[in-house]
């Protein structure tokens, strides 16, 4: 039946056979690794009779820590990936010099390099950053969860959802052979028309989703439910970082969400937006994309810069230097990377003025953040700076970061950047940034965290092992980039003539490889610390001595947080309740109200992925049926009545108890 | 004092990097030139700030570590007015200069621009005008039109030295950049945009051209070799092309459009007439209803200006950089 070719395209648009890499030995491979791997894992949660407890503790759970959990999971996962695909780029240009052609033919290498961009900004960075926003925030500001529970599981889910279209199209066609931000032409039908593209658009419109929802939902829980007595100016600097961050994405996304929206609609309805063609105009994308992209780069540093200062102050044993005007610092960066989008393509031909004001505007947001590093300095100034590995992160970050602003004000001059645009000294600059910003920053958030989460600290050898594999690789990847830059070597090129240039290629994938054994050493880490866990054991809920809120709970904290609602004196809420030696009220508890769990954000998110996969195989039956079905589910949700309950009195007298036993088995 | 301190460092930096044959910091062209002494000047300015904060990151930390109980701790210090104005006040005046600097050079190095000068204290003489070059950025190669000499060749160009370049770039189907480091910063090209590049080549020799923006399978291999030749030289070389080269008509073009990779040079001893501008407007085939001299243009934009006007949208601000004075 399925034989007849209309019935088959009706049910399987322009999905075949053709489609799953069967020729294809090396994905086949990977294929056949990931598929093992992902039979162990099911395998292995159905022996361990896991499968009950993921799904009522974790996958239908709103509580907004466990979500924040699952979201750096799904981060670090991704990373894995997208550090492959890193891995595989090193490899090709350490080997494709003159006759050699390397390994990777440039219809995988470049796929290769727009997947690994689109995951370390969408599926690794985003998630990470917005995982600790959700564990966090609402811990430091004394609240019980976040504005929207029921949206929060939902955004993860649809950011995961994202996430597996992109491993979909591993197997199944292929990724968008267009860079990570698919510029027209090259992104169009006539450039591009495979399904690749449709990957890309679905994947992020997906995710992006998620992200506005989480971005509203974080926005709305800072403003609205701080604990009383906690004014604007004396919110922790992570909180306010993740305020502006929210602010941004919430201005942001949805400029993205249309642009590719547009560039779906050339595609799939055969307008003329940035087509060639009938007054389309490419350079509309190019600015749409770069104004949603540029504010992208703040949301991911921000909160890094709020982590920074947490663990600044935490390990100093001193107050952060200059908490308002690090605040004003913050919201002028916020403010500021609306206006600079240009910068991104001085070379396409804007006039030397238009240049010169985005250049200028660029440079100015090197004050408020050198402003911040001042800050930080003199925070450890006059300090007792211990160097837990957090610290020792936010010194390397300092370091590196420095370095990697320094080359990116070199950029922002216009006629500098004539020579350097899109050549590898832009690539060690952006990677300078977000590997020892963001990427620092996550790791010393999850390090300083880590307690709070779980109940028992990271183990310290394998976590140092770690820093000094990522930090020492990083400056052997990447500072060879800068100086091929200035050799005039351009990125995403897959072969090259000149064979002088192969030592620099070669150092940079040695630095790729020990960045690897970082990695490794992170996950013998999570393993080594589980094992031991009983050691690492934090009792007190304050490992580390901290300032914040969240230090005054205990670790894990319990489901609703905070037995009382905090009242808050100081920025430095708990470090003020530690020296005015606060008590703990062991009395008069009362009933905690509480949202429920349900899995509609799950079942939505999984119609999702089955629309964006119809929608790109073009199977219009199957969307239209996942689109209504997504439809029903939405709204039969909202006849979902049973959204709360009580834990009633004793119940929190009961855990706040055991906490008391707890604290006094360890005086 | 300061300055002769800086220039040395410079010296130095360029020394340093030229050894390891780093084209952008031992250029050929006079732009080129100039745009490697702003990055080594805005370098140098920069790390006026980035030098200190490293070492007083690296010193603070060692200095006050915990173990270091002789260091003075104050666990209360968090503010002090005088320092935050002055954290605030050094990366100001850094970018204050930087800034300046800035709008001083990105005009005066607009690649719009007309050359003023060949080199340092040699301005371009009176009688003088640019050798015209008209570039396509195809998939994925490189088609230059010389349309003064009324040739054409494709992966290959070349250019007397000390004589002043008009390059006039577009792009047939995606997006490409026209970027040869030894001469100058790089302009994109653009399907039905057209940009420019005013340089000048100053050293004769054999230099790298290629795109720098990615645009497809066959990337990698969108190199060519530019030449800096005598004027002598020049002559030979134009005369090569004539004698060895077919037409390039319109039919030829469009079979040369077609995607290939990693192609030979070619020469074309002669150019249908017009094929730049068709090929910029959309026009090959005239019934295209793309082809922009047919849309309906605005009253103001008169006849052929159709592709300026696109390029003027496009680029924001494009329009008025291809009036450099009227500035």
């Amino acid at each position: 039946m399925l034989s007849h070719p209309d019935l088959a395209k009706l049910i399987f648009g322009r999905l075949t056979l053709e489609a799953l890499p069967l020729h294809v030995p090396i994905v086949m491979w990977t294929f056949v690794v990931v598929a093992l791997g992902a039979i162990a894992l099911l395998g292995a949660v159905t022996y361990y009779k896991l499968w009950g407890y993921l799904w009522h503790e974790w996958f239908t759970s709103i509580d907004h820590k466990k979500i924040g959990i699952m979201y750096m999971i799904l981060g670090f996962v991704m990373l894995l990936r997208g550090f492959s695909d890193a891995i595989m780029m090193r490899g090709q240009q350490a080997v494709s010099f003159g006759a050699s052609q390397g390994y990777l033919p440039p219809e995988h290498y470049d796929q290769i390099f727009t997947a690994h961009g689109v995951i370390m900004i969408f599926f690794v960075a985003m998630p990470m950053v917005t995982g600790l926003m959700n564990f966090v925030m609402p811990l430091q500001i004394g609240a019980r969860d976040v504005a929207f529970p029921f949206l929060n599981n939902f955004s993860f889910w649809m950011t995961v959802a994202g996430a597996m279209l992109v491993m979909t199209s591993l197997f199944v066609g292929e990724f968008a052979r267009t860079g990570w931000l698919a510029y027209p032409p090259l992104s169009d039908i006539m450039s591009s028309p495979d399904a690749g593209v449709d990957y890309y658009i679905w994947a992020l419109q997906i995710a992006g989703v998620g992200t506005l929802l989480s971005g509203i939902n974080l926005l709305v829980t800072i403003v609205k439910m701080r604990a009383p007595g906690m004014t604007l100016m004396k919110m922790p600097v992570f909180t306010w970082t993740a305020l502006c961050t929210n602010v941004l994405i919430v201005a942001a996304f949805p400029v993205l969400t249309a642009v590719l929206a547009m560039l779906a609609l050339d595609r799939y309805a055969g307008t003329n937006f940035f087509t060639t063609e009938l007054g389309g105009n490419a350079m509309m994308y190019v600015n749409l994309i770069w104004i949603w992209g540029h504010p992208e780069v703040y949301i991911l540093i921000l909160p890094a810069f709020g982590i920074f200062s947490e663990v600044t102050a935490t390990f100093s044993r001193k107050p952060l230097f200059g908490y308002a005007s690090m605040v004003y610092a913050t919201v002028v960066i916020t403010v500021l990377s609306y206006l600079v989008w240009l910068h991104h393509f001085f070379t396409m031909g804007s006039g030397a003025s238009v240049n010169s004001f985005f250049g200028i505007t660029t440079m100015i947001i090197s004050i408020p953040t050198g402003a911040k590093i001042f800050n930080w300095l003199f925070t450890m100034y006059r300090g007792r700076v211990e160097f837990e590995l957090p610290m020792m992160w936010t010194v390397a970050f300092m370091v590196t970061f420095v370095i990697g602003g320094m080359t990116g004000v070199l950029l922002a001059v216009p006629p500098a950047d004539f020579s350097l645009h899109n050549s590898l000294f832009l690539i060690a600059h952006f990677h300078n940034v977000i590997i020892g910003g963001v990427l620092f920053g996550l790791f010393a958030g999850i390090t300083y965290w880590f307690p709070k989460a779980f109940g028992f600290r990271l183990d310290p050898f394998w976590g140092k092992c770690s820093f000094w594999l990522w930090v020492s690789g990083f400056y052997f990847a990447f500072m060879p980039l800068y100086m091929l830059g200035l050799m005039g070597v351009t990125r995403r090129l897959s072969h090259f003539e000149d064979s002088s240039l192969q030592i620099w290629f070669l150092i940079a994938a040695f630095g790729a490889f020990l960045i690897a054994l970082g990695i490794a050493c992170n996950i013998i880490q999570f393993v080594v610390s589980f094992k031991n866990r009983k050691a690492l054991r934090d009792v007190t809920g304050d490992p580390w001595g901290g300032r914040t809120l969240e230090w005054s709970t205990s670790s894990p904290p319990p489901k609703y947080n905070f037995a009382f609602t905090p009242r808050i004196h100081d920025h430095d809420a708990w470090w003020m309740m530690k020296k005015y030696h606060w008590q703990r009220p062991l009395s008069g508890y009362l009933p905690i109200h509480m949202p429920h769990n349900t899995g509609a954000g799950f079942f939505m998110a999984v119609l999702s992925f089955v629309l964006g996969f119809a929608m790109i195989w073009y199977m219009w039956l199957l969307a239209i049926v996942a689109f209504v079905a997504l439809l029903v589910v939405a709204i039969g949700h909202t006849f979902n009545y049973d959204r709360e309950y009580y834990i009633p009195a004793d119940e929190v007298g009961r855990i706040e108890q055991s906490r008391t036993d707890l604290l006094a088995s360890h005086v | 004092m300061p300055m002769k301190l800086l220039r040395g460092l410079l010296v130095c930096v360029v020394f340093l990097l030229a050894g390891c044959q780093t084209v952008l910091m031992a250029p050929s062209g006079d732009l080129a030139v100039q745009q490697r002494d702003l990055i080594i000047t805005s370098t140098l300015l920069m790390l006026l700030i980035i030098v200190p904060v490293i070492v007083l990151t690296l010193f603070f930390a060692w200095h006050f570590r915990a173990s270091n109980k002789k260091a003075h701790y104050d666990p209360e210090w968090d503010h002090s007015t005088i320092l935050e104005l002055l954290i605030w006040a050094a990366p100001l005046l850094i970018i204050i200069a930087l800034g300046a600097i800035t709008w001083v050079s990105t005009h005066k190095l607009d690649p719009y621009r007309q050359l003023e000068r060949i080199a340092v204290h040699r301005p371009v003489p009176a009688d003088v005008r640019p050798l015209q070059i008209n570039v396509v950025a195809l998939d994925w190669k490189w088609l230059f039109i010389y349309p003064e000499q009324g040739i054409a060749t494709v992966n290959e160009l070349a250019a007397p030295v000390d004589r002043p370049i008009q390059f006039k770039i577009t792009a047939s189907t995606v997006m490409n950049s026209f970027f040869i480091p030894a001469l100058a910063g790089q302009i994109y090209a653009m399907p039905g945009m057209e940009t420019q590049l005013q340089a000048v080549i100053n050293a004769p020799g054999e230099f790298q051209g290629f795109s720098a923006n990615y645009s497809g399978q066959g990337f990698s291999g969108m190199h060519f070799l530019f030449h800096g030749v005598t004027e002598e030289g020049f002559a030979q070389w134009v005369q090569k092309a004539k004698a060895s080269g077919g037409d390039l008509n319109r039919d030829a073009y469009v079979k040369l459009a077609a995607p290939s990779e990693n192609d030979p040079v070619i020469y074309y001893a002669t150019v249908a007439p017009g094929l730049y501008r068709a090929i910029l407007t959309r026009c090959l085939d005239p019934e295209n209803p793309s082809c922009m001299t047919r849309m309906d243009l605005s009253p103001h934009d008169s006849g052929d200006s159709g592709a300026m006007l696109r390029s003027g949208q496009a680029n924001g601000m494009a329009a008025s950089a291809t009036h450099p004075h009227s500035d």
